[in-house]
């Protein structure tokens, strides 16, 4: 197991290194450059710009300076944020994204695997079709629709929760969004945990367990179990999405976290903000996906990785 | 994974004591367009900026809650009288939030440190008519120390200009002529912005800078007139979404917002009431035409663009009567100017000018048979793309066959900006001070950056130079009106609109004075429960 | 790659496709209640999208400058209380003010006095507004500064009412439907061509070739997605077929994944072993044997793909990155919609409907394909 983590660890380095050089020379190329207003700068003050965001050297050069500060774990200034580093501004705004994104993905794990569950012991009863037409409600109302929907239902005219804002992160600010975060999660979740519960619970290995009359519980756990493998499969990269942010959520509830930085940081043209996400999402993601191999390996004993 | 978990909590709990300690406190929650790229006033450029920048620095002529211009750390101004010479006496309680007292030479500093080309100011050219300040920003021979300003003694400060500049005390007032601490900015280089060491002279100081969040300013125990001051704690929130913002507004989480989504202005009068603020303010909304290609070259085919627009419709249908039609380049009510050049053709019914406007089609050789094919280019924004849509279908009626291309921001300014790969294109001007130079020198021809028409009329340079050096100013407006007109007959920047403030302000907030400036320093409202 | 792009079309209408595994999916399917509603919903919905905006009587592109943002009505406009102040209104223009104004049945009478005598010319007005026909004069008094004219009303239609430009909604929402539908399945045509010929080669082929490909696709995968998409949007932001084409471009990942895994098991099948042995070529082979044998699983991916394009659309439009005017999408007018939510619901809800609805038959037709094909069912 050790052996196979450090090997994938290894194997990130140039995957990363391949996703840096790709985002890095692609954002260069957009027209409009982070310093552009729409008035054009005096040419001497662009100059010193450039020179103090090191941008008047080659670009080949700019290259090689960005990897060594990133070996060195420096993401550098942000261009836009001029008074923050990347590293300042992921400080910030990761723990915002992370809060919210773990608690959706805690929810939609509860939630979607209870529906699931649900519906495969019930199979093609009325609950059954609830929990399908929900799942596939969720996934198909965009979260920019379902979004303003709560801030009016639950903010204005119910006043239960704030319509936006983080407040340090008071329980009451980040129950919409986290809802509004997990709805969608929870359709999949559900609809995954159903067709594989379905297909486990007709295995030979749960047919036994049902014959010797076991109580259901334990027989929902052997189940589950199994049904389980497909779905960490899917959180994996799910995870990576959630806990990275999502612009839409955070704009429309005026929440401080990452997932604006992508957008914003390619419309402003913020280089070193953009490069800092894609590198962070990028190892958000190879981190999940390897985390989805060690479960694996401990949920199902037949997987080994030598 | 638990440090973070762990910091939250503590952050929460911090939170719950320090709410607890601080209920008596009057907040102003207070919305804003965006977050500021940065807290040093010489590295800002944008209105957003100006507002958090205001309440934490105080200049030596500042605007009034109703955006008059009056004295700020300068207790008295003297001019001499050509007008080039302005001898600043500031007051004696000014001080520093360290309690530091605020001289003249902070002042000289500050404006030298802004004209440096080392420092990167953005909008430093505001000031150019500072004696030597445009030979300083370009590097044209000029050593900051050159700069027309000087440190008489602690409270005397002298400064030159190379022209009389009739607007020069409300230039004052903008955020480029702020004064910065010189011993904290000497002392922590560029981190003099960060809360804990940013030392102000205004009535607030920054607390708390959490990007895409807030910014906590409160209040200044050492401001001169702290005593005048009821607002405790300013905290700006940047509004991204507008729609959700004016939802937040009605929730009571914000006591006043910089915009509102313009075209729901009905719906928000209806649930809000007089809560819906809006009031002209200086600046226009226009299409420029590149007049440097082909069949934009004649000013005929320009005329009849610009005159077949029906901008009463475009002004309540799209904005929701929160901007307002537009037919000069000058929006009226501007300072040192009469009434502006209108377009002739404002006074003819909608029928007379669409017939007049496809003979001047016709005249240019456009037809039938031979339709005039335009490109419009904007940056995206929803009223934007309902404001062209609509300016599409008016110059449809005249044969005209308009495609469009949006873009963001960016790519859309760059282009105007750096190449030629455009022939109509929607921009905005508003107006740093109330002057008419400040609107017309958009067109001329040397304004390389600006001047997306590409406009080149030696007589309408001529007309502009030769207002610079006018001294009287009944004489100077009755020659810039003559630029505008030119400028209204060539037509190369079509007005469509004239911008206008729009702010949601809560009834609980008083002081909130509605101006062409668009100025609301914080120090003159207050809070009611 | 142009001659690889005809390879599935040929494989999927060709008689090379075993017959009765698909013969056997399609009875399945149609047993399906479910799958067989959205089918014929979905087809219905494509027919309306197709020849709706040809026949509600309005240009989707066209304005209406006296309706804009109205609220969508069964019954025909102008209403009762519309038609004064129109005529009020071109009263003005008129410089008279109207002093009786009576509508028989579509015709309106109206009598304006003026101060002066009244330009009859100006009578077009009532042609180019949107309510009424070419007025006449019917009687003339005290030299003309009392004229008494007569105007059809032009009846209008809005179901789903207007926009803030003052187009028919409905007439917008069936033609974004059009839009919507084709950016779905163009993205998802040119991602499964990629992902099924990426796929199958990499699995036939296997060893390090198959080792360099997948390494390729990981390297894609963590790849953050968003920020692809709003470079392409940057980059071919003119262009939003081209984009999409760009987006396919990106959305092959998983099915090269699915159609990899699939080659692997049919690779060691009898009769791919005997065609090798034949001497057929790769290409051979990889036409005739493995991609028709992956088209299951394709199919049912797909079917799950074009929602999830279309939805990316729609996310597109929020960030104000969609279509060009005066195109519109589904995407487009549910996020001016969302915007709008609390003046004008209308806005929000006619497309919301349209699109989930689609979205849901998708996916119902998805689940069906995927229990009809499945071999463990059979």
């Amino acid at each position: 197991m050790i052996p196979f983590i450090l090997r994938r660890f290894l194997s990130a380095l140039p995957t990363l290194l391949l996703i840096v050089t790709i985002s890095f020379f692609l954002i260069r190329v957009a027209p409009g450059g982070p310093f552009d207003l729409e008035q054009p700068l005096e040419a001497k003050v662009m100059e010193n710009l450039r020179r103090i965001y090191k941008l008047d050297r080659p670009l080949i050069e700019q290259y090689w300076l960005y990897l060594s500060s990133l070996l060195r774990g420096d993401f550098g200034p942000s261009f836009y944020f001029r008074d923050f580093t990347i590293g300042d501004l992921f400080a910030r705004g990761l723990p915002v994204s992370m809060t919210l994104g773990s608690l959706a993905l805690l929810v939609a794990v509860l939630i979607g695997g209870t529906l699931g569950t649900i519906a495969a012991f019930r199979q093609n009863s009325w609950a059954d079709y609830v929990v399908s037409g929900f799942g596939t409600m969720g996934l198909t109302i965009p979260n920019f629709v379902v979004a303003p929907i709560f801030q009016i239902v639950f903010g204005l005219m119910l006043a239960w929760f704030p319509v936006g804002g983080w407040n340090d992160g008071a329980v009451r600010a980040i129950v919409l969004p986290v809802v509004v975060l997990a709805l969608p999660q929870i359709a999949v979740v559900a609809r995954m945990i159903r067709a594989s519960m379905i297909e486990a619970l007709r295995s030979n290995h749960i047919r036994t367990l049902r014959s010797l009359g076991l109580p259901t519980s334990v027989i929902v756990r052997h189940a589950l179990r199994a049904a389980s493998l497909p779905v960490v499969s899917y959180l994996g990269p799910a995870a990576a999405a959630l806990l990275t942010g999502s612009v839409v959520v955070e704009t429309i509830f005026a929440l401080p976290g990452v997932g604006r930085y992508f957008v914003e940081g390619a419309l402003n043209r913020d280089y070193t903000l953009v490069m800092g996400t894609v590198v962070m999402v990028a190892v958000f993601i190879m981190f999940f996906n390897l985390l989805v191999d060690i479960l694996y390996a401990l949920i199902d004993p037949r997987v080994r990785y030598e | 994974m638990s440090t973070w978990f762990k910091r939250m909590a503590i952050a929460a709990v911090a939170t719950v004591a320090f709410t607890g300690l601080a209920a008596a406190q009057v907040v102003y929650n207070r919305g804003n367009d965006a977050d500021p790229e940065t807290l040093d006033p010489h590295k800002t450029s944008t209105t957003y900026e100006s507002h958090i920048l205001r309440d934490m620095l105080e200049g030596l002529m500042i605007y009034d809650a109703a955006g008059k211009v009056v004295p700020g750390v300068a207790e008295k101004h003297e001019i001499s009288d050509d007008g080039t010479k302005y001898r600043f006496t500031l007051r004696s309680n000014a001080k520093w939030s360290n309690g530091d007292p605020v001289k003249a030479s902070d002042f000289e500093f500050s404006l030298r440190r802004i004209m440096d080309p080392a420092t990167g100011a953005k909008y430093a050219n505001i000031l150019y008519p500072i004696k030597n300040a445009e030979k300083i920003n370009k590097s044209q021979g000029a050593k900051p120390e050159e700069l027309g300003v000087k440190a008489v003694d602690d409270r005397t400060l002298e400064i030159t200009l190379e022209r009389p500049t009739p607007y020069f005390l409300e230039l004052l007032t903008h955020q480029t002529g702020l004064p910065v601490h010189p011993a904290s900015v000497q002392k922590s280089g560029s981190d003099f912005v960060k809360p804990g060491s940013y030392v102000s002279n205004g009535a607030y100081v920054l607390k708390e800078f959490v990007p895409n969040s807030q910014i906590r300013l409160e209040k200044n125990p050492n401001f001169h007139d702290a005593a005048n001051v009821k607002i405790d704690v300013v905290v700006f929130q940047p509004q991204k979404d507008l729609a959700a913002t004016a939802r937040r507004f009605e929730a009571g989480e914000l006591h006043s917002t910089s915009d509102f989504p313009a075209d729901q202005t009905k719906a928000l009068r209806q649930r809000l009431g007089d809560q819906v603020r809006t009031s002209p303010r200086l600046g226009f909304y226009y299409v420029a035409l590149n007049t440097s290609k082909e069949h934009l070259k004649d000013a005929r085919v320009r005329q009849a663009l610009s005159m077949v627009i029906d901008r009463e419709l475009i002004s309540d249908a799209v904005w929701g009567g929160t901007m307002l039609p537009a037919y000069s380049i000058v929006p009226p009510g501007i300072g040192n100017y009469k009434e502006p050049a209108f377009a002739d053709f404002k006074e003819m019914s909608p029928i007379e000018r669409e017939d007049k406007a496809k003979e001047l089609l016709k005249q240019a050789g456009f037809g039938p048979g031979k339709p005039l094919k335009v490109q419009l280019r904007y940056n995206t924004t929803d009223n934007n793309k309902n404001t062209v849509v609509q300016i599409a279908d008016d110059w449809k009626r005249i044969g005209v066959e308009t495609s469009f291309i949006n873009t963001d921001a960016k790519t859309h300014f760059a282009v105007l900006r750096d190449t030629n790969d455009y022939e109509a294109a929607r921009a905005g001007w508003i107006g740093d001070y109330s002057d008419p130079q400040n609107f017309l020198f958009l067109l001329e021809s040397d304004n390389k950056g600006f001047n997306y028409a590409k406009y080149n009329n030696p007589e309408f340079d001529a007309l502009m130079k030769k207002a610079a050096a006018e001294q009287n100013l009944d004489k100077r407006a009755d020659i810039l009106k003559q630029a505008e007109a030119l400028a209204m007959k060539d037509m190369p920047y079509i007005p469509v609109l004239y911008y206008g403030n729009n702010n949601l302000v809560s009834n609980k907030l008083k002081g909130w004075v509605d101006n062409v400036t668009g100025a609301h320093p914080t120090r003159f409202m207050s809070i009611t429960q | 790659m142009a001659q690889g792009t005809v390879i599935p079309t040929e494989a999927m209408t060709g008689p090379i496709v075993g017959r009765s595994l698909w013969a056997d999916a399609r009875t399945r399917l149609v047993r399906n209640r479910a799958a067989l509603v959205s089918m014929i919903w979905l087809a219905f919905m494509a027919l309306i999208c197709i020849v709706g905006p040809e026949i509600t009587g309005h240009s989707y592109d066209r304005i209406y400058t006296e309706y804009t943002r109205i609220p969508p009505s069964m019954t025909a406009y102008p209403k009762e209380d519309q038609i004064t102040p129109a005529v009020e209104r071109i009263g003005s223009r008129l410089r008279a003010k109207p002093e009786q104004i009576e509508v028989t049945g579509d015709t309106l009478r109206a009598t304006f006095v003026g101060p002066r005598a009244i330009d009859e010319r100006s009578l077009a007005f009532f042609e180019r507004s949107d309510m009424f026909g070419a007025a006449r004069v019917t009687e003339r008094a005290e030299e003309g500064r009392r004229l008494t004219v007569e105007a059809p009303i032009e009846r209008r239609y809005f179901f789903f009412g207007t926009d803030t430009n003052g187009r028919d909604l409905l007439t917008r929402t069936l033609f974004a439907g059009r839009i919507s539908l084709s950016i779905g399945l163009l993205a998802t045509f040119v991602a499964i061509v990629i992902g099924v010929i990426y796929g199958s080669v990499s699995g036939y082929l296997g060893g390090r070739v198959d080792l360099v490909m997948m390494r390729f696709v990981d390297v894609l995968y963590s790849l953050p997605f968003i920020f692809f998409v709003i470079m392409l949007v940057v980059f071919f932001g003119r262009n939003f077929v081209l984009m999409f084409i760009a987006v396919g471009a990106v959305e092959w990942l998983d099915m090269a994944r699915i159609v990899r895994g699939q080659t692997l098991s049919i690779k060691r099948q009898e009769y791919v072993q005997a065609a090798e042995a034949l001497g057929v070529d790769t290409r051979g082979i990889l036409r005739r044997h493995v991609i028709p044998n992956t088209l299951g699983p394709v199919v049912v991916y797909m079917t799950l793909l074009v929602p999830r394009v279309i939805l990316l659309e729609s996310f597109l439009s929020f960030l104000g990155l969609g279509v060009q005017e005066p195109m519109t999408s589904w995407g487009v007018l549910i996020s001016d919609g969302a915007r709008n939510i609390q003046g004008a619901a209308y806005m929000l809800v006619f497309p919301s409907i349209f699109l989930v609805s689609t979205l849901f038959a998708l996916n119902f037709i998805g689940d069906g394909l995927r229990d009809a094909l499945d071999p463990k069912d059979r």
